[in-house]
């Protein structure tokens, strides 16, 4: 059985369509709201979604994300609700979702535990943002033997020994989930500057390469023109991009659920439209 | 260093992370390489002779070291009036060093090695500011623009600090999000070098953060030990026991490395800040009541909730106000070769205007916590060695930067 994230870049691939995988900050401004947002994106055209677990110290979080974890904190999300969250979306959509969070959670609750509860909620991947994989060992070994996926991260500060280091560190056991590597476009935290788009489109094909597993491009995507960017022509350039902070600006921005169902909805809308034009 | 715990991590492990299941290097990818650029410049630059000379010098001629070891007769007297539990009290004199604190030992090496390394910038984390003003002379010194990352509410408890940054030409960034303290100074400057790290040096305060830098701010700062144990063994005779306060943890493993391994007779004693008191939530004991976990780069104690959200801590001194603590501190705990104590707000305060009153010593709030601690030390010791006990104490910083909050606790208590 192939699993649901390869099987979406599969089919993907197959349409010569980029993926567009959509971050949300779950709990914020609610649990229950977030599950709504996170339906509406993927209704609006979302291939992949990633749930954001807020965490208190989120060092490579720009202040829009950060402040979304502020929120979703005092409104109570914790790894173990955003768990029962991403089940609550799993039964409505089918969209692939990878739980995207920081270590401390993880290991304060217990790898295998989460690991468990992830399979459990529907969950097909999981990236760590602050888990270099060589300190991800026994994390990837539990998520393998589960069936899911660990997403490794690659950077514009990684030179080829580095990017050939993290594809051994991170390869996917035989038969397990090869997930996606996703390619961050700047030195920096999210939600900052546009500038290394082009570049990272032009080094997608050779991550790709290295890395034996489709790339998405993420950080400074907050449109249209920067999705292009980033996406490069059909054929060429990374197998998705990824939006985050535009999208939880939207979510910041709105004033009532309905604001914010349908600013999240414009926004995946427009760079969907962004994605598939000619 | 001490070696690995067997079984306490599997063979992989034990090689990432320097002390036993504690280190390693939890941070964004992009922040991977500069870690192993900094870890080949420690593992060439610091041994190089060029380098060992020049901050030789400016150890000796610039920053004044050696300190000296001065005898607190009277304090001890004051502890322990019968003489039945301290024979000599000794104080290894960090405050006499340039800024007023240890924490220039590792801000003129890190300093120095940025600058072979050729970076064009530094930044730095500061708390109480001692770290903050070591870095910002150390970068006027040898030439380097500074950025320093300050808590909002530490910017304003520690004004004094503040103003003697900016008059070294440093630029002071208060932070205002999260506690608005270290833990998020440390965020903010980790954020800074991820955004610009190709340009810039990030100097740690404290003996924590990610590989390699506990070893490399323990390797700094063990000339405190070095100096203090001669010093002992030219004179008084070794310590039987050695105490220092611990934040993040680097006097303490700075005076502890010279008698980890090679007098294990020597009983080593951490003090951490039990601000309110352990029984409420408002203290930064982290060794003491927390648990495993992942802050700022390390696997090491953290206070952390059940879901993994850091939790604030709290402490008069800023510079001990951090749910974090050096990884190397949570193996030396673990393996019990350390013992970790711990001192209030209120017993801090009282230490501050004791030592002031018996030896003439106006010690930072940070060590008082360590001077605290003492008579709880000098009970035990005496009990476990049959006679009075020979202390040696880490006089990390002085306590002109205290004097806002010293005043305002004082004139508090008069009010009462």
């Amino acid at each position: 059985m192939i699993a649901r994230l390869d099987g979406a870049f599969e089919e993907l691939a197959r349409a010569h369509r980029k993926a567009l995988v959509a971050f949300l900050c779950m709990g914020d401004p609610s649990i229950d709201e977030s599950v709504d947002l996170c339906v509406a994106a993927a209704e609006a055209g979302a291939d992949v979604l990633e749930l954001g677990v807020p965490f208190s110290d989120p060092t490579a979080d720009g202040p829009a994300i950060a402040r979304a974890a502020e929120r979703a904190i005092r409104a109570g999300a914790t790894l173990d609700r955003v768990l029962d969250a991403a089940a609550r979306v799993r039964a409505r959509v089918a969209t692939p979702t990878v739980l995207f969070t920081y270590y401390n959670p993880i290991l304060v609750a217990g790898e295998a535990r989460v690991v468990a509860r992830a399979v459990e909620a529907g969950v097909d991947a999981l990236l760590v943002v602050d888990l270099p994989p060589e300190e991800a060992g026994p994390m990837r070994a539990a998520a393998a033997a589960a069936g899911i996926s660990v997403v490794a991260l690659v950077t514009p500060t990684s030179d080829a020994a580095r990017v050939d280091a993290i594809a051994v560190a991170s390869r996917a056991p035989r038969g397990g989930p090869r997930g996606f590597a996703y390619y961050v476009s700047v030195a920096g935290v999210t939600g900052g500057s546009t500038s290394g788009l082009e570049a990272a489109c032009a080094r997608a094909p050779e991550i790709r390469a290295r890395m034996a597993r489709p790339v998405v491009i993420g950080f400074g995507i907050d449109g249209a023109a920067s999705a292009r960017a980033a996406a490069g022509p059909p054929g060429a350039g990374p197998d998705g991009i990824v939006v985050g902070t535009a999208l939880v600006r939207r979510v910041e921005r709105g004033a009532t659920p309905e604001d914010r169902a349908s600013g999240v909805r414009g926004l995946v809308a427009e760079l969907r439209a962004a994605l598939d034009a000619p | 260093m001490a070696p690995a715990d067997p079984g306490a991590a599997s063979e992989g492990e034990a090689v990432l992370r320097t002390y036993g299941p504690y280190g390693g290097r939890f941070v964004a990818e992009t922040l991977v390489p500069a870690l192993d650029e900094l870890e080949r410049a420690v593992a060439t630059v610091l041994p190089s002779e060029a380098y060992r000379r020049e901050l030789d010098r400016l150890l000796r001629d610039y920053v004044g070291r050696p300190t000296p070891l001065t005898d607190a007769a009277r304090l001890a007297r004051a502890i322990d009036p019968e003489g039945s539990q301290i024979e000599r009290l000794l104080l290894k004199r960090e405050d006499l060093a340039h800024t007023g604190a240890h924490k220039i030992n590792n801000a003129l090496g890190q300093v120095l090695l940025a600058r072979a390394m050729g970076k064009a910038r530094i930044i730095a984390e500061t708390g109480a500011g001692q770290h903050g003003v070591a870095t910002a002379t150390a970068a006027a010194l040898l030439g380097l623009p500074c950025d320093v990352y300050q808590g909002a509410i530490d910017v304003e408890r520690q004004a004094p600090n503040v103003a003697r940054m900016r008059l070294l030409g440093a630029r002071v960034i208060p932070v205002e999000s999260g506690s608005r303290t270290l833990k998020d100074a440390m965020n903010e400057a980790l954020r800074d070098w991820v955004t610009n790290v190709a340009t810039t040096y990030y100097c740690v305060g404290s003996a924590a953060g990610p590989r390699p830098y506990p070893a490399l701010v323990a390797e700094l700062q063990r000339v405190i030990g070095d100096e203090a144990r001669a010093q002992c063994v030219a004179g008084p005779g070794l310590p039987d026991a050695v105490v220092a306060c611990v934040g993040g943890g680097s006097n303490a493993i700075g005076i502890f490395r010279a008698f980890l391994e090679r007098d294990p007779g020597v009983a080593l004693f951490g003090v951490e800040a039990a601000g309110l008191g352990l029984d409420t939530d408002r203290h930064a004991a982290t060794l003491t009541l927390g648990r495993r976990g992942v802050l700022h780069g390390a696997l090491s104690y953290v206070l952390c909730d059940d879901a993994g959200q850091i939790q604030e801590a709290h402490s008069v001194s800023a510079g001990l106000d951090y749910p974090g603590v050096g990884p190397e501190h949570a193996h030396l705990k673990d393996t019990g070769r350390a013992a970790y104590l711990t001192a209030t707000d209120a017993e801090a305060l009282a230490a501050v205007r004791l030592v002031a009153r018996t030896e003439g010593l106006l010690i930072a709030l940070e060590t008082a916590h360590a001077f605290a601690a003492i008579p709880a030390i000098a009970a035990r010791e005496a009990g476990r060695l049959g006679r009075p006990a020979r202390l040696l104490v880490c006089l990390s910083g002085r306590g002109d930067k205290d004097l806002a909050t010293l005043m305002a606790h004082l004139d508090a208590e008069g009010a009462s």
